[in-house]
């Protein structure tokens, strides 16, 4: 079947999709748009996360008939040609979130997620958003790390703009 | 396989009676484990998501059940529930807190624990504590049945549905007392109960509610527990004066829940840790709950 919808802002179609085929690999190798990762296939890894109608889903636990006439925000639709990089994205950077990598396009997600409802989490906060993400390198400290840097720079830029 | 997309519920009715195999699909949180596994390749799937009202709850009052109803549309999000019912659900919106991830609440839903009926299924204890005038609104283009959620789990993942029904809503009594819930896993997050226990103070009618998960084919209560605590209480004018239950009674409560349970050795859990922890999960539900009911009193009466 085919399958339309807006991805990051822009009309997409696929074509051929399976029925019973996930949102996550009609992006994945349909789409071009390998950011979100397959690991676990259930749910439970949160490595595949994406915005769905502005509220962040498994892309794995979507069918992607279901995203026919909708909105899907992938990783890659974080950052904008403007101005680059999205602050979490920087923050995870910065901080040394990232070691393999694979977790990390799941947890921009999550967390750019959390910080737009909560500004200014706590630290229990940022631990419950980010309880259906797993990461087997960092031991989670520099990833706390990189969101409390996240949310501290996003909550100074929005001061100085309100200065302004 | 086929991908039907209906635009209204009338259509989704139609598409159900024509496709009586067809597998519903909302949240997509057990349906696309088992697709994605390959264990179960059904001829159809039946997409829900573009049915607005079943992600639309309201209140009011329904034959059959007294005082004022919440009657939930079966695809509201736990996430949804935990924000928007917390009081008049109080036992459901916390059980439903426990589901998954942040992720899996933003897509997982009541109808869908109903339709899997999973033994584990956080939502079932919640609902058999709620009282036994909880009804799943099951549809057709036959027509609406109500069922009793006493009636509704009949096996292991199965239930009462006919398999041209659909689930619409569940229609659950507002709270009238404290409710609570409880879940053993091995973390926090992402857990599949090894068991589970919701429980709820019915003041109004002087019973209390039970639900057991994880520990039997199929989600079920303890019905000589809740009728030992509700005698007891009567008995000792506890409704009216708020005084402590005392450990006797309490260590009773959690043994007669536990002897209600049938569970299994499994790779969760022994059969002998569940009946355990279902009788601490009792003990802890209920004097949480009674502390809640009694400082209500106190400061009702101050």
């Amino acid at each position: 079947m085919r399958v339309t919808f807006n991805a990051n802002g822009r009309p997409v179609e696929a074509d051929d999709v399976w029925e019973g085929e996930s949102l996550l690999f009609m992006l994945r190798e349909r789409l071009g748009l390998p950011g979100s990762k397959n690991a676990c296939e259930q749910g439970e890894c949160g490595s595949c996360t994406v915005y769905l109608d502005g509220s962040p889903v498994c892309s794995c636990l979507v069918a992607a008939g279901q995203v026919q006439d909708r909105e899907v925000r992938t990783v890659e639709g974080l950052a904008d040609d403007e101005n680059g990089l999205d602050p979490v994205q920087q923050a995870f950077i910065d901080a040394g979130a990232v070691q393999c990598g694979f977790c990390t396009p799941g947890l921009l997600v999550q967390t750019h997620d959390l910080l737009e409802r909560e500004p200014q989490p706590s630290d229990s906060d940022i631990r419950e958003a980010l309880s259906g993400n797993l990461c087997r390198c960092t031991g989670y400290e520099k990833i706390m790390d990189a969101v409390r840097l996240a949310s501290a720079r996003k909550c100074s830029s929005n001061s100085s703009e309100v200065s302004q | 396989m086929e991908f039907l997309r209906p635009a209204t519920w009338d259509e989704a009715l139609a598409a159900k009676a024509e496709n009586p195999s067809a597998l519903p699909i909302s949240g997509g949180t057990d349906v696309m484990v088992e697709l994605n596994f390959d264990r179960h390749r059904p001829g159809a799937l039946l997409d829900l998501n573009r049915i607005t009202e079943l992600t639309e709850w309201e209140s009011g009052t329904y034959e059959g059940q007294d005082g004022e109803v919440i009657r939930l549309g079966a695809a509201v999000p736990y996430a949804r529930i935990t924000k928007e019912l917390s009081g008049p659900l109080q036992g459901l919106s916390i059980a439903g807190n426990t589901v998954g991830s942040p992720q899996i609440r933003n897509r997982g839903s009541v109808g869908g624990n109903l339709g899997g009926a999973s033994p584990a299924g956080d939502a079932h204890p919640a609902l058999l504590a709620a009282g036994k005038d909880v009804f799943v609104e099951a549809e057709s283009v036959r027509g609406t049945r109500l069922i009793a959620i006493d009636d509704f789990y009949v096996g292991v993942k199965r239930n009462s549905l006919q398999p041209d029904e659909l689930i619409r809503a569940v229609r659950i009594p507002v709270a009238d007392g404290p409710q609570q819930f409880s879940k053993i896993g091995t973390r926090n997050a992402m857990v599949i109960a090894v068991c589970a226990f919701g429980f709820a103070l019915h003041p109004k009618n002087g019973t209390v509610g039970t639900g057991i998960g994880s520990a039997a084919p199929t989600p079920r209560r303890a019905p000589e527990a809740e009728q030992f605590l509700a005698d007891e209480l009567a008995e000792r004018g506890l409704w009216q004066s708020g005084g402590l239950i005392g450990p006797a009674a309490v260590q009773r409560f959690g043994e007669l829940v536990s002897a209600a349970a049938s569970p299994i050795d499994d790779v969760r859990g022994s059969a002998a840790y569940r009946r355990h922890a279902l009788a601490v999960m009792a003990r802890r539900t209920l004097t949480w709950t009674w502390n809640e009911y009694t400082q209500s009193l106190r400061s009702a009466a101050a």
